[in-house]
């Protein structure tokens, strides 16, 4: 872990209407970490995961992602930017008119010189990273399992060898056992390919097992970062219900809920 | 040989002999120099400063080709090692059969398939008959406010654009009529011609293509999206019975309003005729309604009597399409679609097979 930041997000504001989403809002992303961003449902995860990316427009403050501020940059340069990091949608938003192999073919089309061959064999191996069956590349996306447009999702995210990858909910829907293979995914994945990880989440359990810190969004800013072991002194009530409640003692001390 | 590159990743290629030296960037963006070199070639890999999976990928097929690699990092070696025990392990390959057999497997599916749907719409229509039966039998069950409900949104709903569309088919009927009669000096005659085209054709079969086009598609997409959040799988583990609370009061309606329909549609018909007479030919209404006198009536029973038959059609195939949609926004808007397109189709066929039967029958 070098410990540069590869995403900096200096005094953010969003907002809808009259209705601020984040206002001073300060995060980094630093090379080679899996960082969790937790907060209430309506605590603007997403809405940051995707002004981080460009797809929401802010209005105030710097985000620089790779050294380069989004926002200002020329059309080839977002290009080029774009091509560093991936994305994995919450359901996938995989192509449904193209089969996996297809989808995770899209960015590598941007890739000059690369022949027909080899670009399905990346896009098979991509498939089979993401831990995916080989029958699944000809499947339409219509036919997986909500698990498996996740890891198809993830294929298509990682065709391009990102530097970052930015993960919105990764595991919910899924259930327990795909959920914790999908954990154990990310992290085999950022070890081998050494990725910084942005992973909006609500799952304690994903927490625990893949963040080396986590960010708790809560009064329009992040209210805190650090370790999960750090997370659990807060004092903040609502960090302090969410690391303390039934449902984290039960995730922290590896025991199944007893509801 | 030397290459260089200016983008984003440089890779230099050195080719003594066998040997082949690599430096800079291994990476997608470079993968493509390298199809220049030698599969079996010895590589050497102590300049190389970057890879990524697509250069493993690249080295494992060359390592499998029968090349050596040397002067590997211990960090590419363990990518190496990863994209190694991730390769994908290709299924069994499914032999093709060959082009002529797909083409007649491929037919034969399609008129399986035809058959197949053909059987299905039989099947509603016995299924909605037996729910009619079981709502008779029940008079508590029968779905009245349900029914009535339709009955507005497929027939009173439908009236203004029926309306203006059989009178302006009326009024082009007359003005094109007379320009061809004025040629025999019959021009009277045009009063014949708009009765009974659009007594025994034109009103009802236009009603049923504007009606299959308005509500074929409404019960499909209703019923579509029911089943699609599974509200129909909830209905059947409530004790509540889908044809005889969805299928049933929507097929009724429609089967109760397309003759009333068809009977606003043949009267604006005749109104537009009547004034387009009146204004291009100088027929008074008078002599208008006159000469219609004169007409049989039979061309207006047979017209009516389509009615009912063409209600069937639309609401089977639309509540049938509806019931197909699958999990998917996709299949809702796509059986929507086919479900008009087969309905309008399937009114012009019974159309055609009617005209057949009432030649036969001397109506």
């Amino acid at each position: 872990m070098n410990g540069d930041p590869v995403v900096r997000v200096r005094g953010l504001r969003t907002q809808f209407g009259d209705h601020v989403v984040h206002e001073e809002l300060d995060l980094d992303l630093r090379r080679g970490e899996i960082l969790g961003v937790v907060g209430g449902s309506g605590t603007g995860k997403s809405v940051l995961l995707r002004a981080i990316v460009g797809l929401e427009a802010c209005q105030g403050g710097t985000i620089e992602v790779l050294g380069k501020q989004i926002g200002t940059l020329s059309n080839p340069d977002r290009r080029a930017l774009e091509q560093r990091w991936g994305v994995m949608f919450q359901d996938g938003a995989l192509f449904s008119s193209l089969t996996v192999r297809e989808n995770v073919e899209v960015p590598l089309r941007a890739v000059a010189g690369l022949s027909d061959t080899q670009r399905q064999g990346l896009a098979e191996l991509k498939v089979s990273m993401a831990g995916l069956p080989w029958k699944a590349n000809g499947n339409y996306p219509s036919d997986l399992s909500g698990g498996m447009r996740k890891r198809a999702g993830l294929a298509r995210a990682l065709a391009l060898d990102p530097e970052i990858v930015f993960l919105d909910e990764p595991t919910a829907g899924l259930d327990p056992i795909g959920a914790s293979a999908f954990d154990r995914l990310i992290v085999t994945l950022r070890d081998a390919l050494n990725l910084s990880v942005f992973l909006v989440t609500h799952d304690l359990d994903t927490l625990h097992a893949c963040c080396d810190r986590v960010a708790v969004l809560a009064e329009r800013k992040v209210l805190t970062t650090g370790t999960m072991a750090e997370m659990l002194q807060v004092d903040h009530p609502w960090v302090h219900e969410y690391f303390h409640g039934p449902r984290a003692r039960a995730a922290t001390e590896g025991i199944p809920d007893k509801d | 040989m030397k290459v260089a590159d200016t983008t984003l990743s440089d890779l230099s290629i050195d080719v003594f002999d066998k040997r082949v030296i690599l430096s800079g960037h291994l990476v997608v963006w470079t993968l493509s120099k390298l199809s220049d070199t030698p599969d079996a070639a010895k590589i050497d890999l102590a300049a190389v400063t970057r890879m990524d999976t697509a250069g493993a990928w690249e080295l494992t097929r060359r390592r499998a080709a029968g090349g050596t690699l040397t002067g590997l990092s211990h960090h590419h070696a363990s990518l190496l090692a990863t994209v190694t025990g991730a390769l994908p392990v290709p299924d069994l390959a499914v032999e093709v059969p060959a082009w002529w057999r797909r083409t007649l497997e491929g037919t034969g599916r399609r008129v399986a398939g035809v058959l197949v749907y053909l059987s299905e719409l039989a099947e509603y229509l016995g299924r909605t008959l037996a729910a009619l039966w079981r709502g008779l039998c029940h008079p508590s069950r029968f779905p009245a406010t349900s029914l009535i409900h339709h009955c507005q949104e497929t027939g009173l709903r439908a009236v203004p654009i029926v309306a203006v569309m059989s009178f302006l088919i009326g009024v082009v009927l007359a003005f094109q009529g007379s320009d061809q009669l004025r040629q025999f000096g019959a021009e009277v005659f045009v009063v014949d011609l708009i009765a009974i085209s659009i007594l025994r054709e034109l009103g009802i079969l236009l009603t049923a293509i504007i009606v299959a086009g308005r509500t074929a598609s409404a019960l499909t997409a209703s019923i579509g999206s029911m089943k699609m959040r599974q509200e129909i799988d909830a209905m059947r583990t409530l004790g509540l019975d889908p044809d005889l609370v969805l299928v049933l009061p929507r097929i009724l309606a429609l089967v109760l309003m397309l003759p009333i329909l068809g009977l606003v549609s043949a009267l604006t018909g005749l109104l537009g005729g009547a004034v387009m007479s009146w204004i291009e030919l100088g027929i008074s209404p008078a002599v208008f309604v006159a000469r219609l006198a004169d007409v049989s009536v039979s061309h207006a029973v047979v017209g009516l009597t389509k009615a009912p038959v063409f209600a069937l059609i639309i609401g089977v195939i639309g509540c049938h399409a509806g019931m197909r949609v699958g999990k998917d926004a996709e299949s809702l808007g796509r059986m929507t679609s086919s479900a008009v397109v087969s309905a309008v189709f399937a009114v012009i066929i019974a159309d055609a097979a009617f005209s057949i039967f009432f030649a036969q029958v001397g109506l």
